[in-house]
């Protein structure tokens, strides 16, 4: 049987989602040899690739890259997992949605609240522009399966990874979709 | 003391003639989710999430306002009802700024256990991301108008249990929002006995105790119950 391909993306989020799914520890043994791992920022590959079974994207989309992957990462994948709650809410990333424009958010982050080398990031075409607003994934684009939780808990990746590699499209409900 | 027999989700239940749906159900062991409604306080049916359906009436009603009466039927979880519910809850979320990831009530918020019972596990509104502000000014507690959901419990305690009646709702729509006495900062709101009733009544992250950071406000729920418990049953008058 051919293994189901997994890929991780990572949006706009603080990685605490990916810290979480490599709390599965000694299980990640046993789903390597269920999955290949096609791409992730655990991973050095850089382009996403077609045909993916299963992917997990975490954090919200902040800014043009993070828009221009997800539209691709939907294009090519059949399951899309809105995975942890900024994905799912927009969460803390989206804490200066209320403010509207980003620029304040930038003068404060980089210019009053720096100690040393005070400059807004510019670098047209390495540097990504910020989106006016940052949006939860399913407002971009299609999502089967949603897995809040800041970060989701380890035991709930695993339990709903456990039912997609069974061929479910699990529903989940209880504590595995307690926000926070 | 007239006695009505009624029906709820095909249960025959006797309730006193005084007695609302919701209290009916709950002495019947029947589950109908609320959220303004408050043990001990008024009703004012405000946040809808208790409607139940009435046979002969195609209007849903709350059943925290709402008198039984004989040979009522009553459906308190259809499929409607749980669609609906879950749509309140979804709306609560949109119109605030809940970030429960970072809010001093997770974990023991009764918004995000009503969102868990409802099965919420995502938004399909928009997002409002309002502009709300936070108030520090009182010595001990705080507001922060993101995580307010108008239940209006804090003014209801406050009024009817403490009697200060330091809140009130201002405002209508969209800027509707809880004040303190004349909508000025809470910490020179004179009536305020800083008693911390509304903090203990308020379901969400709204009221807090200063100090309090992720996750550390679990509301003292049991305080107020043995306050109203004492009133009901006059062990303070000797
Ligand atoms: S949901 Fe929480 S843990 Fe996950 S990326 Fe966002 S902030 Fe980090
Ligand atoms: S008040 Fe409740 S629902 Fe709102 S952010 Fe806090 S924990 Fe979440
Ligand atoms: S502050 Fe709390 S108790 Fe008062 S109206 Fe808002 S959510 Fe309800
Ligand atoms: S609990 Fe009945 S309307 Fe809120």
């Amino acid at each position: 049987m051919n293994k189901l391909k997994l890929a991780t993306v990572w949006l706009g989020g603080c990685s605490g989602c990916h810290m979480s799914f490599l709390d599965l520890d000694e299980w990640l043994i046993d789903l390597a040899t269920q999955v290949e791992l096609v791409y992730s920022p655990i991973a050095d590959i850089k382009e996403y690739p077609e045909g993916v079974d299963i992917v997990l994207v975490e954090g919200a989309v902040a800014n043009e890259d993070n828009l221009e992957l997800i539209k691709k990462v939907r294009d090519r994948s059949k399951i899309l997992i809105s995975f942890g709650d900024c994905a799912v809410t927009g969460n803390v990333t989206a804490l200066r949605n209320p403010f509207g424009d980003p620029e304040p958010f930038l003068q404060r982050s980089y210019l009053e609240a720096a100690d040393i080398q005070n400059q807004i990031p510019h670098e047209p075409g390495i540097v990504p522009a910020l989106l006016e607003q940052v949006k939860p994934v399913h407002d971009v684009v299609e999502v089967d399966v949603y897995l809040p939780g800041c970060p989701s808990n380890a035991n709930h990746i695993r339990a709903a990874l456990e039912m997609l590699l069974m061929g479910e499209v699990p529903h989940l409900s209880g504590k595995l979709i307690r926000f926070g | 003391m007239a006695v009505k027999t009624l029906t709820i989700n095909d249960r025959l239940v006797s309730a006193r003639e005084s007695e609302t749906i919701l209290e009916a159900a709950r002495d019947a062991g029947i589950h109908i989710p609320t959220l303004c409604h408050l043990e001990g306080l008024s009703d004012v049916g405000a946040c809808r999430l208790c409607l139940v359906e009435i046979a002969g009436s195609h209007k849903l009603q709350p059943a925290c306002v709402t008198k039984v009466a004989e040979g009522m039927e009553v459906k308190t979880d259809s499929e409607k009802l749980q669609k609906y519910r879950r749509m309140i809850i979804e709306m609560l979320f949109a119109e605030g700024n809940h970030v429960c990831s970072v809010c001093v009530a997770n974990g023991n918020c009764e918004l995000q256990d009503l969102a868990v019972e409802m099965g919420m596990d995502s938004v399909h509104l928009n997002y409002q991301f309002p502009q709300r502000t936070v108030d520090l000014s009182h010595d001990r507690f705080g507001i922060d108008h993101n995580r307010c959901v108008l239940c209006t419990r804090c003014v209801r305690v406050c009024d009817e249990i403490e009697g200060a009646h330091t809140w009130d709702v201002a405002g209508r729509g969209h800027n509707a929002h809880v004040i303190t006495d004349l909508n000025q900062p809470w910490g020179t709101a004179d009536s305020c006995t800083s008693c911390g009733k509304c903090m203990m009544a308020c379901p969400t992250g709204a009221i807090f105790a200063q100090g309090t950071t992720v996750s550390e406000m679990t509301k003292e729920r049991d305080k107020l119950e043995f306050i109203n418990t004492a009133r009901k049953n006059q062990e303070w008058i000797l």
